[in-house]
């Protein structure tokens, strides 16, 4: 027989270090339970997205070992797209990450997009909350930036940071998908690579034609010869937070939960139904919904 | 039945094709493949299964250290509270050191040729077994595996 359980007990335990317990409370909030933890407005997190293979998670491995060293405790949620014809995910970037798998002060955990309606992870907040909660200092999302729904998984975070990769092709997907509004710091990674200079000054004019203060900092990396990343450790840890671009975050989070909402309505379908066939109007469904 | 597994390279071999072509047979079944990439320590190994809160972990290994490495993983799992964890190996495994792995809770060995579609099958059945409450964690009797 089932038992309802409040998890109580397991969110000290979580609380107190253990991983198991914390791990397992994910996998419970994943599937779909809120826990009884009130939400924080101190958390810190980062949303890091840009286009695959621009060395986001190489790079994120490199920062963990950085913060580490200045008494961090470094959460990871590394996200990846479930595939829409499986449901199935490979869940590869925590094999970058690999000198974080030793020591109490990491904590990685994998997640696949599990083609929520809208392409939406409604659970993520809840998520931060309980790590938060349990005393990790830096919370880092990464995600694919190449569409609308990565947005919107980014915009969980409290500052987010694009990286890109030296090739032109890679930053004009990112502006594509609008996330350089969003930004509070565009990364060049692969700084070891011809052309990440001009990647750097291409960016730069970019943002020149879009931003009326601009003040998005740019910043070259290479996170294969760790340089440039106790700098963008520096930048990061005091990002002032603009209140322009938190505002726009905000909103993608409220038409995120907005869109959650309207797609999962029981009764969509048949109002779909009746809207298709003429027999009410699009306010009258709006009104339904 | 979709399934959230760990597929681990322990071991100094620098060869992954094969734990690839699994992890991605396993997608392409549904399941949720967290892939460690090459050279982990049993000690690593452990850590992310915990960290992911993974049903089950498949070791892959060519370099011949089978006899060292996946005991100790399988001890650690069940030092560390993780007796329901399901283990099994694949890779170079001669027929005489199996009966020694599977005296340890491993519960399948796949040999270099395997169809990746008798995984699969083996997946399901886990799944089912756990669903049962019969054993089939690392820890728990010793006895059914995969044959
Ligand atoms: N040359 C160079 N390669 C890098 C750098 N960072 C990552 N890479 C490589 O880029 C590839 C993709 O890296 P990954 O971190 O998985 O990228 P992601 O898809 O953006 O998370 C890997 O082969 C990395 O080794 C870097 O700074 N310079
Ligand atoms: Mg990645």
């Amino acid at each position: 027989m089932e038992m309802v359980l409040s998890h109580d007990n397991n969110i000290a335990l979580a609380k107190q270090g253990n991983r198991r317990e914390l791990a397992k409370l994910l996998t419970i909030i994943e599937s779909g339970e809120r826990l009884p933890i009130k939400e924080s407005n101190e958390s810190w997190v980062l949303g890091v997205t840009g286009p695959p293979g621009v060395g986001k998670s190489t790079l994120i491995g490199v920062m963990i070992d950085e913060w580490v060293r200045r008494g961090e405790k470094v959460a990871v949620l590394a996200i990846d797209p479930s595939s829409p014809k499986s449901g199935g995910a490979l869940l590869g970037d925590r094999m970058r990450m690999s000198s974080a798998d030793n020591g109490e002060s990491v904590f990685i955990r994998s997640l696949a997009t599990r083609n929520h309606p809208g392409g939406l992870m409604p659970f993520l907040d809840s998520m931060i909350n309980l790590l938060s909660y349990c005393g990790w200092t830096k919370i880092i999302i990464e995600t694919v930036g190449s569409g609308q729904s990565e947005i919107r998984i980014v915009a969980f975070a409290n500052r987010i940071m694009l990286v890109d990769g030296p090739d032109r092709g890679d930053i004009i997907q990112a502006e594509k998908a609008g996330i350089i509004e969003l930004a509070d710091i565009i990364v060049i990674n692969k700084s070891d690579l011809p052309n990440s200079d001009a990647a750097a000054i291409s960016i730069k004019k970019s943002l020149e034609y879009s931003n009326k203060g601009n003040d998005t900092i740019v910043m070259l990396t290479s996170s294969i010869n760790n340089t440039g990343v106790s700098e963008l450790i520096e930048e990061l840890d005091n990002l002032h937070v603009d209140k322009d671009r938190s505002i726009l975050r905000t909103k993608e989070r409220l038409l995120s939960a907005w869109d959650y909402r309207l797609l999962s309505n029981p009764s969509l379908n048949d109002i779909l139904l009746n809207l298709e066939s003429g027999a009410i109007n699009l306010d009258e469904a709006l009104n339904h919904l | 039945m979709s399934m959230r597994i760990v597929i681990a390279k322990p071991g100094l071999d620098g060869h992954d094709r094969g734990a690839k072509v699994i992890a991605r047979a396993l997608r392409d079944a549904g399941h949720e493949v967290i892939y460690t990439g090459l050279r982990r320590k049993p000690s690593e190994i452990v850590r992310v299964v915990m960290d992911e809160d993974a049903v089950a972990v498949g070791l892959s290994t060519l370099s011949g250290a089978h006899n060292v490495l996946i005991p100790k993983v399988c001890e650690e799992l069940i030092s560390n509270g993780m007796g329901d964890v399901i283990v099994f190996a694949g890779g170079i495994i001669p027929e005489s050191d199996r009966d020694y792995l599977y005296s340890l809770g491993v519960r399948a060995i796949f040999g270099p040729g395997t169809k990746t579609s008798s995984i699969i099958d083996f997946l399901e059945i886990i799944s089912e077994r756990k669903n049962s409450q019969l054993d089939v964690g690392v820890g728990e009797k010793i006895g059914w595996r995969w044959s």
